[in-house]
């Protein structure tokens, strides 16, 4: 029986000449992650167990991206506590300050995970560089304690649902309408602890940060991991970023499958996920008038420079609505700078944009950007949950930074057909 | 080990940020995180509780974010073990990697009414109501997260390895 990227990858991390679905299986990592969130307790427990050295400093990378620029004192100190440990420890991906972006958007961006890699961590949306045809899966802070201190952590392999994606996109339909319109179909629990592989020709077509887009999601539907075969277009993206070799892994043929779920994208409108689950998905045409405070353009999901250039082609010489927050986040400083050289931040303060740094901030509800009772958001963000950015009486919308852009000009959820 | 409490249930898909949501995550302290637990989701949650009651919860407890404050703030709140319908993958790896017992059973949550005694028994694989003495048998923990929970989560195991 062939084996499923997934499945290779990971055996590729152990000694094992065979490994099927649900084994239990000690894999080496390559890179583990944490952020200013999960690392305090990850080094906390690390020291506990009489950690004294990393198992590799090149293999840990320290984001502060949360509550940064720091949004009160304790986030300071959580802040100061990771920054100590990063120190001391010499771990040479380390970010903060002006070199901070959104985890998920820098790793990829700065070549730090790479095709055929096992990366973990203690962050759910981990599992974004499965884009790049890498393993990769959120976990908890004791497990990237544990990954920091031996360099290897258990895992049970999981079974893959393969996703083949045909047909041509329509006009303002993108990965993140296609991923939205996957965890409608199949639930915030459709994929719980197996892996969504996705393929296709219209998968083989779509661009780096489409891909991006669709594998940081795969959580929402419960995944352990959303995986994308590597390919020319992969090969383009890390070419130029990578400082070390990596391998790309196919599928065999003859690979098994829980579940094979074909999908015509020709079919497929600009989708919406209402409060408060991410599957609560709807075409724009059956979004009705709903009416917006805030829109947020930004986040690991979306906050790269193709969503910038989407979002400033529509709100090119308009504005956001009287009442309408509009909030650009560049989701880090490579991607800010050439927004800047593009003209796309001008074209944001005209719109009346409120341009923030490269920060997590309002997509967790944490600053820059929180909800008022009552309020409703639209956001290229990834969760929509009770609470999510700010009172629990507020809600998220969840779409493109196309609709998102046009949602902010109309001041109520809508197609960028109304406006271009 | 016997757990016993009073059933506080929830539906399904209850995720971290109901659990403790996002505002309270600048600090680890288990104190504090517990003084917010299940806030967005029953804002009384913390004071209506008794040391040792049970959380119930439907399919997909703990979805969402990868945050350890959430199963940190369970603990921390004195609830002695989770029971749901099924446990979202980050959810349930945490909480065998940090201590908080939890046990999958469906048909419980079909069953019992909130507000409910019951008594867990993990050795036995059993869950009894008080009231009727009705019995439930949970699913069997996979026999490496016994040796997680036997060791005292994964830290433990992996010193004694
Ligand atoms: S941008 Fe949002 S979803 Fe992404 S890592 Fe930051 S908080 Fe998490």
């Amino acid at each position: 029986m062939g084996h499923t990227i997934t499945e290779k990858i990971l055996m590729a991390h152990t000694d094992l000449q065979d490994i099927s679905a649900g084994q239990l299986i000690n894999a080496r990592v390559d890179i583990a992650l944490g952020n200013d969130i999960t690392a305090p307790i990850a080094i906390k427990e690390f020291r506990q167990a009489g950690g004294k050295k990393v198992f590799d400093k090149d293999k840990v990378a320290l984001v502060l991206d949360h509550f940064t620029p720091n949004k009160d004192i304790n986030s300071a100190m959580q802040c100061k506590f990771v920054r100590e440990f990063a120190l001391e420890q010499n771990i040479t991906h380390f970010y903060e300050g002006g070199k901070v972006g959104i985890e998920h958007a820098l790793l990829p961006e700065a070549g730090i995970v790479l095709p055929g890699d096992l990366v973990i961590g203690a962050d759910s949306h981990t599992c974004t560089y499965g884009g790049l045809g890498a393993f990769a899966t959120g976990v908890g802070s004791t497990d990237l304690a544990a990954a920091m201190l031996t360099g290897e952590l258990w895992f049970k392999v999981p079974p893959s649902m393969k996703f083949i994606i045909s047909g041509s996109l329509q006009k303002w339909v993108f990965g993140k309408d296609l991923i939205l319109h996957i965890i409608g179909l199949i639930g915030v629990d459709g994929a719980l602890y197996k892996a969504m592989e996705f393929a296709g020709e219209t998968i083989s077509k779509l661009p780096m940060a489409d891909r991006l887009a669709m594998a940081n999601m795969a959580i929402e539907a419960g995944a352990k991991n959303g995986i994308f075969p590597p390919d020319e277009i992969t090969r383009e993206y890390v070419e130029n970023r990578a400082k070390r070799p990596y391998t790309f892994y196919a599928s065999d043929p003859d690979a098994e499958y829980s579940d094979v779920i074909e999908i015509d994208a020709g079919l497929i409108e600009p989708q919406v996920a209402f409060p408060h689950l991410p599957s609560n998905v709807k075409p724009i045409s059956r979004a009705g008038n709903v009416k917006i405070d805030q829109s947020l353009i930004g986040s690991c999901t979306n906050g790269r420079i193709e969503d910038l250039r989407i979002a400033a082609e529509i709100l090119k010489g308009r504005k956001a609505a009287a009442g309408v927050r509009l909030i650009v986040v560049p989701a880090t400083p490579a991607i800010y700078r050439q927004a800047l050289e593009e003209g796309l931040l001008e074209t944001f303060l005209a719109a009346e944009a409120v341009i923030s740094p490269p920060s997590c901030g309002a997509c967790l509800g944490g600053h820059i950007g929180i909800l008022a009772e009552g309020e409703r958001a639209i956001a290229t963000t990834n969760r929509n949950f009770v609470g999510r950015m700010g009172h629990p009486k507020s809600e998220v919308y969840l779409a493109s930074p196309a609709i998102c852009a046009a949602s902010a000009v109309l001041g109520r959820i809508a197609s960028p057909e109304e406006l271009i | 080990m016997i757990y016993k409490g009073r059933v506080w249930k929830f539906g399904d898909n209850i995720d971290t940020d109901a659990i403790i949501p996002a505002r309270y995550l600048n600090t680890s302290d288990p104190k504090e995180l517990a003084a917010h637990c299940m806030e967005d989701a029953d804002a009384e949650f913390v004071n209506k509780i008794k040391e040792g009651d049970i959380i119930l919860g439907g399919e997909n407890f703990g979805c969402g974010s990868s945050r350890e404050h959430a199963p940190i703030a369970i603990k921390a709140a004195g609830i002695s073990c989770v029971i749901a319908k099924s446990f979202a993958r980050i959810f349930y790896r945490n909480a065998f990697n940090m201590g908080l017992p939890i046990f999958e059973s469906a048909q419980l949550w079909e069953e019992v009414s909130a507000g409910e005694e019951i008594s867990l028994d993990s050795v036995r694989g059993e869950i009894t109501v008080a009231a009727t003495k009705k019995t439930y048998t949970i699913n069997p923990i996979p026999p490496f997260m016994e040796r997680l929970i036997a060791d005292g989560g994964l830290m433990k195991h992996i010193a004694r390895r």
